[in-house]
């Protein structure tokens, strides 16, 4: 068989499939999990972690009310580039996506409840992309919330100037940039949590395994610092934090990469994780004793 | 549809978690009515279950369920529905939308999928709590919310593992009838039991297990037989065993008496313990032989059958 009928045979196949279903199927899955999981209390820390900085913002313009003078607006583009960066991106963003995308298996099996999943007519990579999708709704919805909300806070109080920086200088377009890299970030750490809790009983210790790599990629070479998430997500963000001494490997940029090839990267990067969780959702088998 | 493509089939099935023995070289054909895996707790009746449908795999050997893998989910669950003895559910959840969700994501329309519910709700007497929370259920009403979802697609099979277990006795009797009108259309019932009693009546065909081994399979009365009439073998360690092994071979039910390497004992296979055991005492008593131990060297299939359906063998 030469390597046309290989490619015209992958295509009837593709064809065949009823992809119908399987968008269906994925809809279901995706509304039933974020149903379940979006607002239960199980999650407040979750929300605590994406609302923290708005509170803190929030406490600022109530604190410092006076203080409207819009030479104050570069500084505080600076702070909230910091919040944005080394909060959301390092801390936020990471660990409320290790709660979320590792429950959305690890918690099934916890609760002896995912033989439920496996006992329908879904295809386990139906099942994944149902579930990553769930995952990354409840995400991307808290944390572009949340920054949303800070963006706000942080240029109302400067009232027509605010709206000016805003509208006709640089700010909405900072704003384009936040969200679009939080929804990414939404989806490179998901994708990485959802395939550890399949790997992992306990997902926690590669978790900060996972986090130290992230902090340290940037000393590594070009190649490996792209197996990274915060890579893609450094070269997005729309302002430079003046950050000098060993804090300056979060933010520095070494080789500037071009907007398209960074959101074309980590969507790969996260295309090639669920390849990976389809893998490995094959070789699990329900055995509640032995978790 | 061929004779193959409405059985269940397991070919030469082994399942180890570890070095731990699961199943071991199970084979068997069933073809559609109620079977029932009747063996004691820990016997593999679960693990053969999960095997049938694809919540664990095998480690060696193949199953298929009338022609069709797990490794085709959307084919395979739609003919399979599975109550397994799991007693959890999905934190929150209420009777309907327990059954309900899993239809939607058989691909039924909202309507569909409601009617569907509805019915199986009906079926499993569960219509009027519906919609209170699963975890405020007791522990009957819980078994016949997962039989409602597990019958509410209409699968040709059904896997129902220790379903009488927490029923009231209404409660069983609804449940029996239930299977064995769903059997009535020619599909495949399989229930697991630890009291043979309890499914002897309604059951087509039995499998009987035992610490991981299929250790008779057929039509009840079959197995009955089957399990009475297999050779028990008894070890006795004495002096002067050929003349023992003499006085086994007038007896009928004596099918062999082989004296050991040593030559101080005989291994005897007989149809007839009891009757064995008289003839011991009486060479014993005549001062013939003397015996330092007597004791059953394979005890198993007796014991089970003892433990499953009584002593007296007779019909439950």
């Amino acid at each position: 068989m030469n390597a046309r009928d290989l490619v015209a045979r992958a295509r009837q196949g593709l064809k065949e499939q009823p992809w119908r279903l399987f968008a269906s199927q994925i809809s279901v899955l995706v509304r039933n999990e974020v149903r379940r999981n979006l607002f239960t209390r199980r999650r407040i820390w979750i929300y605590l972690l994406a609302l923290a900085p708005v509170f803190i913002i929030l406490a600022h313009v109530i604190l410092d009310r006076s203080n409207t003078d819009p030479d104050q607006i570069e500084n505080d583009t600076r702070v909230l580039a910091g919040i944005v960066q080394l909060y959301y991106f390092r801390l936020g963003i990471f660990f409320a996506c290790m709660a979320v995308f590792t429950w959305l298996f690890r918690g099934e099996m916890v609760d002896r409840t995912l033989h439920y999943q496996f006992l329908v007519p879904v295809r386990r990579e139906v099942l994944v992309a149902g579930k990553f999708l769930a995952g990354a709704v409840i995400a991307i919805a808290l944390f572009e919330t949340a920054v949303l909300a800070c963006f706000y806070l942080m240029y109302s109080r400067f009232g027509s100037a605010g709206k000016s920086y805003v509208f006709d200088g640089p700010g909405l377009g900072q704003l384009e940039a936040y969200l679009l890299a939080t929804a990414l970030a939404c989806l490179g750490y998901g994708a990485v949590f959802l395939a550890l809790s399949l790997l992992f009983k306990n997902p926690i210790v590669p978790g900060i395994v996972m986090m130290g790599w992230e902090t340290i990629a940037p000393i590594f070479p070009a190649w490996a610092q792209r197996l990274s998430v915060t890579f893609y997500l450094k070269h997005l963000c729309p302002v430079s934090l003046p950050v000098r001494g060993p804090l300056a490997i979060f933010t520095i940029v070494a080789e500037p990469v071009s907007p398209t090839v960074v959101v074309l990267g980590l969507l790969c990067l996260t295309i090639a994780i669920l390849a990976i969780s389809c893998f490995l959702i094959h070789r699990m088998e329900i055995t509640y004793a032995a978790e | 549809m061929t004779s193959e493509a409405r059985r269940i089939v397991f070919e030469n099935v082994s399942k180890f978690y570890g070095e731990v023995l699961g199943v071991n070289k199970v084979s068997f054909s069933l073809e559609p009515g109620i079977t029932s895996l009747v063996g004691p707790n820990g016997s593999g009746k679960t693990t053969l279950m999960n095997l049938l449908t694809g919540l664990i795999r095998p480690s060696q050997g193949a199953i298929y369920v009338l022609g069709l893998t797990p490794q085709k989910p959307i084919e395979f669950f739609r003919q399979v529905g599975y109550c397994t003895q799991f007693d959890s559910f999905p934190p929150g959840t209420n009777g309907y939308d327990f059954i309900y969700w899993p239809l939607r994501l058989h691909g039924f329309g909202g309507d569909r999928a409601a009617k569907l519910t509805n019915e199986a709700l009906e079926r499993a007497g569960m219509a009027e709590v519906a919609r209170r929370k699963v975890a405020g259920y007791s522990k009957g009403m819980r078994q016949r919310i997962r039989l409602a979802q597990a019958i509410a697609h209409h699968p040709s099979v059904l896997v129902l593992d220790e379903p009488l277990n927490g029923l009231d006795p209404m409660a069983r009797a609804e449940s029996i009838e239930l299977f064995e009108s769903i059997a009535k259309q020619g599909m495949h019932v399989i229930i697991s039991s630890h009291i043979l009693e309890e499914v002897d009546r309604i059951s087509d065909r039995v499998v009987l297990m035992s610490s991981g081994y299929v250790v008779a399979e057929g039509q009840i009365r079959e197995v009955r037989k089957e399990v009475r009439d297999h050779p028990m073998q008894i070890l006795v360690r004495c002096s002067n065993a050929a003349r023992l092994a003499a006085a086994s071979f007038e007896l009928d039910h004596v099918v062999e008496a082989k004296i050991l390497n040593d030559g101080h004992g005989v291994l005897v296979r007989t149809r007839d313990a009891e009757q064995f055991y008289l003839l011991l005492n009486k060479i014993v008593s005549g001062g013939l032989v003397e015996v330092d131990a007597v004791a059953p060297a394979d005890d198993d299939v007796n014991s089970i059958y003892q433990y499953l359906i009584g002593s007296d063998g007779g019909p439950a």
